[in-house]
């Protein structure tokens, strides 16, 4: 197979084959992170930095990790990559740390960057396959923001809530009341909100893809 | 076929002498500053109920060991003035709805409450995560009262016949946190002589 296009793999990262919205990968987070657009924000940048390094690590070892230990190295790989981003940040970005910090270990449990691992950055280039962990880990976190919003105003009445804390003080303008607080329906804070926005999100990007006119050929063309 | 294995296994060990190295590195390197963090988190924390006026060390790190009536281990952050102890702080725990709550509880060496403030707890976003001083002013009202005031019966939620509310929604929550604030002053008053005692 050959390598594809950076514009392929940009394209099929943030949208054609979102590990989100697509292949339905890394759950764990999405369900857990999605309560706010800022924490999802935050737990998806943070997942991009481990899956941009994972895959570049891989793709530069490629010729060395055999088919019958890959698996372990590849989990190798990822632990180390979030280990090295959970002390870099408790060090170095603690205002940020102190809200992501918990959820920081939470990335291993995602199988996504193993996805990408697997099925591009084992076969392919280095350079291709650090774009290709950037842009997923970009739709990643597209996803997750998109699926914390909708949480986060239906259940609390508030969009990027605690966004300064995230993002520094100059983004305490993007901290908006949407509604009153009381009028938050608490369901979409707690798990079953995520599970049922998550679907409502996956729906409606099929039902955008089809209106495009494109419906047919996205279904799972290109994942695992 | 016994070549092979070997292979295997030699691939896999060097991944992860590789990686371990790497790791102990980054720990290395981050450590000085990781402490240094978590000494100015402390200090944020305890200086949330102990005002800095009443103070002229760091209590972070003018600690005293003991055992609360539980039998845990209990470090008593103790502040001080011109060599006497003018308050101490120390974790307490209540039951809330979901599990755990940690508080940390600041009490002056009158045995009045200088602050309280939930350290961590898993109750439920929107109901009782109230106790957070970032979702509302609920925990404020502890400060300055103490065992006689309000009277030992009044040291309950409104529904249990006390004088503090309980929010709309959620009654278990504030009743295991006043219970936990009320047996942080009865430990104080338990061992007032030792939490004071200078040596």
């Amino acid at each position: 197979m050959a390598t594809p296009g950076y514009g392929r793999i940009v394209r099929d990262g943030l949208w054609e084959n979102n590990g989100v919205l697509v292949m339905l990968l890394g759950m764990c987070p999405t369900m857990a992170m999605t309560a706010t657009a800022t924490n999802g924000f935050g737990m998806g940048l943070a997942t991009a930095v481990v899956m941009a390094a994972s895959n570049l690590m891989v793709a530069t070892f490629r010729n060395y990790i055999t088919r019958e230990v890959r698996i372990p190295v590849y989990i190798l790989i990822v632990a180390a990559n979030v280990t090295f981003v959970d002390l870099a940040m408790n060090a170095y970005m603690h205002e940020l740390y102190k809200v992501l910090g918990l959820f920081i270990p939470l990335i291993v449990s995602n199988c996504l960057p193993l996805a990408r691992l697997e099925s591009f950055a084992s076969r392919e280039p280095v350079l291709p396959s650090l774009v290709d962990g950037i842009f997923m880990g970009l739709g990643f976190t597209l996803a997750l923001t998109l699926i914390g919003a909708v949480r986060e105003i239906l259940g609390s009445g508030t969009l990027f809530a605690d966004a300064s804390l995230l993002l520094g003080p100059a983004f305490k303008v993007v901290e908006m009341r949407v509604m009153p607080a009381d009028m938050g329906i608490l369901m979409f804070i707690l798990p079953p909100g995520g599970f049922l926005v998550t679907g409502l999100i996956v729906v409606g990007k099929r039902m955008l893809d089809i209106r495009a006119g494109k419906g047919i050929q996205m279904a799972g063309a290109h994942s695992v | 076929m016994k070549q092979r294995t070997l292979i295997h296994g030699v691939i896999l060990g060097l991944f992860c002498l590789g990686f371990g190295l790497a790791l102990a590195l980054t720990e290395y390197v981050t450590h000085d500053a990781i402490v240094a963090r978590a000494m100015e988190d402390r200090q944020n924390s305890l200086g949330q109920v102990i005002p800095t006026a009443i103070h002229d060390n760091n209590p972070v790190v003018d600690t005293i060991q003991m055992r609360d009536d539980a039998g845990r281990e209990l470090t008593v952050y103790r502040a001080l003035k011109d060599g006497r102890v003018t308050g101490v702080a120390f974790e307490v725990f209540g039951s809330g709805y979901a599990g755990k709550m940690k508080f940390m509880l600041g009490v002056d060496a009158a045995g009045r409450v200088l602050g309280v403030r939930v350290l961590s707890h898993k109750e439920t976003p929107g109901l009782g995560d109230k106790i957070e001083v970032k979702k509302g002013d609920w925990i404020l009202q502890f400060a300055g009262l103490s065992l006689g005031d309000p009277p030992a019966a009044k040291w309950a939620v409104k529904k249990d016949g006390g004088r503090f509310d309980q929010f709309t929604g959620a009654t278990i929550t504030p009743r295991g946190t006043v219970a936990a604030i009320r047996s942080g002053l009865d430990f104080y008053a338990a061992h007032e002589a030792q939490l004071l005692e200078v040596h």
